[in-house]
């Protein structure tokens, strides 16, 4: 494979596919009995024929898995199930580490087994969303919680550090099995079942080193310039993705404000009821009152622990997880605009040497080549040869580019839809949950409140006073 | 409310029900107003005065509704007025004052005094220390509480006559010297160590529910943000725009909501207030007992080294210590005529100094019994309104509760639509 074009990641067997080269137009239907195949970014097939004679033709089976949108999240037609648990802490001679029981049950025929237990540390995890990113530079992947906590890395082995992690990989693993194109990763599989030796070795396959910097470089070198034709709908895209950054960094940030104030009004809180019971002990009548609400007080309190470990828990990390999801879709957008820079780079380079092969070939040229002894009719039929064969070989750069510039589009748009529904679906149950959880908070709450009332009417009425109006 | 509240406690004591006031006049504390004047240095100041309002309870109750008489008071005249009381009847639990300055404020309180909040809670202070003089079975028949309530020109000046100035002068002198007491009542010691601790622990809630109320107001505010930005959000998306957007008026009603549910602690505060004043007054009564018992001890000890005197001037012997003593003793007896001169003084000092024995042990009984009624009325008032202000207290938490779950609810609404 040439480092140019290619920036897909899969392990040999599987890798050639087909491409249609307009692909906008075309949403195939596929039954889920179908064998659904990876649909890898490779746009040079095995045999090295050019994309367009082999469009028909391709000895892999194809897969078109557009139809995101349909996409519903039926447990019924859910086939795989994984599960992220159990943190264990593990330690070596030069460092310690926390590994993860990932579980699979799975029906799809693609697996050797039904279910698969293995066990994987951060740094696995980082590895597969990387084997995804580099495959699929246009599609959405699922953020991975953060390497280090900002305190230091002491914090790395709290619990409730772990806990939160473990929860964070337990979703990123089931965004990428719900994810249509995802799911069928090779690198995914590998993950999900293979033992630990197995899977470093197959860590270290993929494009060397070198082609990973040629990327690279030709990467920021149409960053640099930039793209000049971008299509009005991402841009518009791009502007969504600021402001929803904008927006989603708010409200992470409100929440985690109003999380310190809860926690400082409770530092308060919690002076009260001791000091109710202090009270009593210097009263007769009123001991028993006042010892009533100095209970109350501390359930209360308790009651508000309680509501503030759950925004802590629940709600926090999610916004978390969007504001670096922001982070993905600017990303993916950017890599977007590098591979149509790419493209009218090559574009521009086409024509430029079209040009060239048109115009007379002049002076300089003919000087040089009669001081080497040959004739200028020679000399311009190498010319003319020599640029056409560097045409040919252009044409066939751009037109890999083009194909690969659609397919990049149409994938993101696609994606697109389908994470925003996601994204609707995840913060809503997010925020509904949080309603919930507050609206349970003052329901208990008002229950204490209205059980001292009660004994306190009873005791009235016990007494002889009265007056409760 | 409270008027009700104190006249049917007043049904409890049915041979003092004819001397309450309250029972004859309705009474209120109606307005307070800003005025400026020159001040006893000649310069210029800006103070409040409150309307006090009074009816006969007989013509409202006729149905004829006249217009109520009214006079204006300021809030030095009412200290006046408090520390005539405290004077003229020291074994008494005299109602207080509400505070001088506004303590115990949370930030988002004023502790200015002009400022409109303190003196609307200031007029409902000072209505409320007039009903409880009113109503008190001993304290309400006043002539000079009566004049307070009715004649707004030359009251000062009665109260001056009084001549309570020097005694109170005489009074806080005393009690600001340390003495000690031989034998301490322990009922009062009692009293006095439960006044300590009435007042500490009130002290301390108070101080510790202002910062939580503190703390709490800024939880609700800070849910206002989620209103501002829940808007913006809602204005770059599709779908979930209408949920969003109603979603965000919710969380600025929760913020709205904080102000109403922290005005109303107030009241609460300011009912833990008063007894943290009372607390002082049943410590001072605590204390004048102290130094009653004291000028009795020290009146019965001087009599007793007069009586001793006398004695050993009698028989000859000295036991007793004195200058005159020594001074005889290295320079010779005194003449026979001398003796008798010093007896017959001595005799009579001891005569007064029975007479003034008895006055002040009459006094201290007097004082005892007189405290001790009133201490027992106090009790049981305190355990009251102490009682009804927890209830309040959990009352208004359950409103706050109640205001709770409808917003999150109503929230909870807009993000399922989402």
């Amino acid at each position: 494979m040439s480092g140019s074009v290619v920036d897909n990641t899969v392990s040999s067997g599987n890798s050639s596919v087909a491409i249609p080269t307009d692909i906008s137009g075309q949403i195939l239907d596929i039954d889920e009995d179908d064998d659904l195949e990876v649909f890898s970014k490779d746009t040079t097939l095995s045999d090295g024929s050019s994309l367009n004679a082999s469009m028909q033709t391709s000895s892999a089976s194809m897969i078109n898995q557009y139809k995101f949108e349909e996409e519903e999240e039926d447990a019924d037609t859910k086939d795989i199930f994984v599960t992220v648990d159990n943190p264990e802490s593990h330690v070596t001679a030069i460092e310690t580490y926390i590994t993860y029981r990932v579980e699979t049950k799975t029906t799809r025929s693609e697996f050797d087994s039904s279910e698969f237990e293995v066990r994987r540390r951060y740094q696995d995890f980082l590895w597969l969303k990387g084997r995804l990113e580099e495959a699929h530079p246009t599609l959405i992947v699922h953020p991975l919680p953060e390497k280090f906590v900002m305190k230091g890395m002491v914090e790395r082995f709290n619990e409730d550090f772990i806990e939160t992690r473990r929860s964070a990989l337990h979703k990123f693993l089931n965004k990428i099995a719900e994810h249509p194109i995802f799911s069928s990763s090779e690198d995914f599989k590998i993950f999900l079942t293979a033992g630990s030796g197995e899977l470093t070795s197959h860590k270290k396959q993929g494009p060397g080193f070198l082609s990973r910097m040629g990327e690279t470089v030709k990467a920021v070198a149409a960053a640099v310039r930039g793209v000049r034709g971008r299509p009005q709908e991402f841009t518009d895209m791009q502007e969504y993705a600021e402001a929803f950054s904008q927006k989603i960094s708010s409200i992470d940030k409100v929440t985690q404000r109003i999380v310190r104030e809860q926690k400082e009004y409770l530092e308060e809180l919690k002076e009260c009821g001791p000091t109710y019971a202090l009270w009593s002990q210097s009263e007769e009548e009123l001991a028993e009152p006042l010892k009533n609400v100095a209970g109350c007080v501390d359930k209360c309190c308790k009651e508000t622990e309680e509501q503030v470990k759950h925004l802590n828990d629940h709600l926090i990390p999610v916004l978390h997880e969007y504001v670096l999801c922001a982070d993905t879709l600017k990303a993916v957008l950017r890599r977007r605009d590098n591979i149509q820079a790419d493209f009218e780079v090559k574009t521009e380079a086409l024509a430029t040497k079209k040009a060239d092969r048109d115009a007379d070939s002049k002076v300089l040229s003919l000087a040089w080549d009669s001081l080497v002894g040959r004739s200028p009719e020679e000399v311009k039929q190498q010319k003319q040869q020599k640029l056409k064969g560097e045409i040919k070989e252009m044409r066939d750069e751009l037109d890999k580019v083009e194909d690969r510039l659609e397919w990049a589009n149409n994938a993101l748009k696609s994606d697109w839809t389908r994470w925003q529904k996601g994204m609707r679906t995840d913060l809503r149950s997010a925020f509904n949950d949080t309603a919930e959880r507050n609206v349970s908070y003052y329901e208990k709450c008002l229950a204490v409140w209205e059980s001292f009332l009660q004994s306190q009417r009873t005791d009235a009425e016990g007494n002889g006073n009265v007056d409760f109006s | 409310m409270r008027e009700r509240e104190m006249q049917s406690r007043g049904t409890d004591m049915p041979t003092q029900e004819r001397k309450l006031l309250l029972k004859k006049m309705e009474i209120s504390v109606a307005e307070a107003e800003k005025r400026t004047g020159k001040n006893a240095v000649n310069m210029q100041e800006t103070y409040t005065v409150y309307l006090i309002e009074t009816r006969p309870v007989d013509a409202a109750s006729e149905g004829t509704n006249p217009v109520p008489d009214s006079l204006w008071r300021r809030y030095s005249e009412f200290e006046l007025l408090r520390n005539y009381l405290l004077v003229t009847y020291p074994f008494l639990v005299v109602p207080p004052l509400p505070e001088k300055r506004a303590e115990f404020v949370w930030h988002k309180l004023s502790a200015d005094n002009m400022d409109p909040d303190f003196v609307e809670r200031r007029r409902v202070g000072l209505e409320n220390f007039l009903l409880r003089v009113a109503s008190h079975p001993d304290l309400s028949s006043d002539k000079i509480f009566y004049s307070f309530l009715t004649e707004e020109n030359g009251w000062k000046e009665t109260v001056f006559e009084t001549g309570f100035q020097a005694k109170a002068d005489s009074r806080l002198k005393a009690l600001n010297a340390t003495f000690r007491v031989k034998n301490p009542d322990k009922r009062f010691a009692e009293m006095k160590h439960y006044g300590d601790e009435l007042q500490s622990v009130i002290s301390q809630l108070l101080r510790v529910r202002a910062r939580a109320a503190d703390r709490l107001y800024g939880v609700y505010k800070v849910h206002g943000n989620y209103g501002r930005v829940f808007s913006e959000w809602s204005a770059i998306e599709k779908e979930m725009g209408d949920g969003l957007q109603s979603a965000g008026h919710h969380m600025d009603a929760y913020a709205a909501s904080v102000d109403d549910i922290l005005e109303e602690e107030e009241h609460y505060a300011d009912q833990l207030k008063e007894y943290l004043f009372y607390a002082d007054a049943l410590r001072a009564v605590c204390r004048k007992h102290e130094l009653t018992q004291y000028e009795l001890e020290m009146a019965a000890q001087d009599l007793t080294s007069k009586k001793q005197q006398r004695e050993e001037l009698a028989t000859g012997t000295i036991r007793t210590f004195s200058l005159k003593g020594v001074t005889s003793k290295l320079f010779g007896q005194e003449t026979p005529e001398q003796r008798e001169a010093k007896l017959k003084m001595l005799e009579t000092q001891i005569e007064e100094g029975e007479e003034l024995v008895k006055e002040r042990n009459a006094e201290c009984e007097e004082f005892v019994k007189s405290a001790w009624v009133d201490i027992e009325r106090f009790k049981e008032q305190k355990d009251h309104d102490l009682r009804e202000a927890l209830i309040s207290y959990a009352i208004m938490q359950i409103s706050m509760c109640k205001k709770g779950i409808q917003v999150w609810n109503n929230a909870k609404e807009c993000f399922s639509k989402m």
